[in-house]
């Protein structure tokens, strides 16, 4: 079975994010590191080649600065074969839509039987892009998968909605968005992190996953939150009776 | 302009996220429509005239009794499509995330995610939406058409309107692809008591309670308050509580009006499910908890002492 992992690299939490005031964009100049979410999809990518007894392929697709080929190499020195980065600069501020038609062009060319994603983006908090990328491949989808079993061409996932665990199944090919609730993502070993460096690191142009789009969705302005009003802390004293001196002030004991 | 508000349903009901959207839709002007899907929806559909839809169209169709995103694709693309509505929006939940999303793509229309608002700004829409942990606020608009919008839950209330709405049938037209995905096993709700989801009144638990049993404090105080029981992340994983009552990113949205949370340090991932409440009032040892920071009343102190005191003086200020 062929998996293709699709994920993201974000600036690294020891950096920070910011967002750059003149683009309106993400400041992405900074290291770079693969999104936590989508280490847990990479990680299960693995648990399945390895219940086939190590066939099959796991290919890591991306799409991201150049700056993201470093970040690239942990999947890699986890256990996958190999990765596919689409860098760019037509790609600069691409929304969900842009971005979708990009992996969705790479997926085409690899004709994996099951794509998958992580939860969330650790960056955008979006948390739909697989939908987009299935819609474009015409594929079944299955998103927040807790579990998941391949068996008889198709997979099985348990998914966390609003209103509990349902079960989902669909044949492959198959789009699924896994979260962090799968597993615990191996840490790479020495011989993998050495080994990473040999693995093929192919990367596309936007020319090769058929052009960049027009993003659909633009930032027109950043401003400071609005402000919740005053806070109060309450550090000595009686806790207790301070708080429900300020629930009868806010009129809430009823 | 012309708006389409995907009225999103469980167990007989249409959500109260979605009645929310309904609502502020209205609020814009122009005309507002809404949709609901699934298999024996027509009177759900004809019910949420009261919520301010002039015309609701239901979708009742076999293929749609389950709640599964890309059959819905197929019909809101066919309804924006001959009825040429201009916005889609939709309140943030797992269902409507993904039908957003391929919908986006189907139409070639552009898709603004976790909204908090979405006002009239010099002729055009513009989504306000809050990026990075909360720190700033992003002004987001549209260059298509139609503009796509994805709200956070409970963003807005339900406005009950008393109004009457024209039903009128959907055409049901299914993509092969959109039937692969099955359900073959359908969720169960574990719930029990009130929903935190409705609840004015939410006491929350977190990792700061030490262990699973002390969680008959949080309850306590809950029913002292007439309130519901929620849990965090780290204590649904650590089997403290179950996963119905987790509140944050990956579990429900809650927005009472007031909101008690005891030994949480708030990170982003919680405040994300509870921002929205009115009041938050939080608990906590540690005075440089995350939570401190946007809690209107924050209490630097031990939760063992002070939960079951205050218990005490709810109950005694409600006996006189």
């Amino acid at each position: 079975m062929k998996i293709a992992v699709c994920v993201k690299a974000v600036p690294d939490a020891a950096t920070g994010k910011r967002i750059d005031p003149a683009s309106g964009r993400l400041d992405r100049s900074g290291d770079l590191a693969v999104s936590e979410f989508d280490l847990h999809p990479v990680e299960a990518a693995l648990r399945l080649r390895e219940e086939a007894a190590g066939e099959g392929e796991v290919v890591v697709v991306s799409l991201g600065p150049e700056g993201a080929a470093d970040a690239l190499r942990k999947p890699l020195a986890m256990g996958a074969d190999r990765s596919v980065r689409i860098t760019d600069d037509a790609f600069a501020g691409a929304d969900v839509g842009v971005t979708a038609r990009a992996l969705a062009g790479a997926l085409e060319r690899e004709q994996a039987d099951l794509v998958l994603f992580g939860q969330q983006s650790a960056d955008g908090d979006g948390a739909c892009l697989w939908a987009a990328v299935a819609e474009l491949l015409r594929l079944p989808a299955i998103s927040q998968v807790s579990e998941l079993t391949v068996a008889a061409g198709a997979v099985t996932g348990r998914r966390q909605t609003e209103f509990g665990y349902e079960r989902i199944r669909a044949p492959l090919p198959a789009v699924l968005a896994v979260s962090d609730a799968i597993n615990e993502p191996r840490y790479p070993s020495l011989p993998g992190i050495m080994a990473a460096k040999r693995k093929p690191q192919e990367v596309l142009t936007a020319a090769d996953v058929g052009g960049a789009g027009e993003s659909r969705t633009a930032v027109l302005a950043l401003a400071p939150p609005p402000s919740r009003g005053e806070r109060r802390l309450v550090e000595d004293g009686d806790g207790a009776a301070s708080i429900l001196a300020f629930l009868e002030e806010k009129r809430l004991l009823r | 302009m012309k708006t389409l508000v995907f009225l999103e349903h469980h167990d007989g009901a249409i959500t109260k996220p979605s009645l929310g959207v309904l609502a502020k839709a209205a609020s814009l002007g122009g005309d507002t429509a809404a949709v609901v899907a699934g298999s024996g929806v027509r009177g759900l559909a004809g019910w949420a005239g009261a919520f301010g839809a002039a015309t609701v169209f239901a979708a009742d169709d076999d293929r749609l009794a389950a709640p599964l995103p890309q059959p819905r694709v197929d019909v809101l693309a066919g309804l924006v499509r001959d009825e040429s509505f201009d916005t889609v929006l939709f309140a943030q939940s797992v269902l409507a995330s993904d039908i957003a999303a391929a919908l986006a793509v189907r139409l070639d229309a552009g898709l603004n995610w976790d909204l908090a608002d979405l006002v009239e700004q010099d002729g055009a829409l513009v989504g306000k939406r809050p990026a990075l942990a909360d720190s700033v606020w992003v002004d987001v608009g549209w260059s298509s058409s139609p503009r796509l919008g994805v709200f956070r839950a409970g963003a807005f209330d339900p406005v009950e309107t008393g109004g009457a709405a024209q039903v009128r049938d959907a055409a049901v037209e299914i993509e092969p692809h959109s039937l692969l995905a099955e359900l073959i096993e359908p969720a169960v709700d574990e719930s029990s008591g009130p929903s935190i989801e409705d609840a004015d009144v939410v006491v929350a638990g977190g990792r700061g309670l030490g262990a699973a049993e002390k969680f008959a404090l949080v309850e306590d105080l809950a029913e002292a308050l007439g309130g519901a029981v929620a849990a965090t992340r780290a204590v649904v994983d650590a089997g403290w509580y179950p996963y119905s009552a987790q509140v944050g990113q990956t579990g429900k949205t809650v927005s009472p009006k007031l909101y008690v949370a005891v030994g949480i340090s708030g990170a982003i991932q919680h405040k994300v499910g509870m921002q929205g409440s009115g009041v938050i009032v939080a608990i906590n040892k540690d005075p440089h908890a995350p939570i401190f920071d946007y809690a209107d009343l924050g209490v630097v102190g031990d939760l063992h002492e002070i939960v079951p005191k205050l218990a005490g003086l709810v109950r005694q200020r409600k006996a006189t």
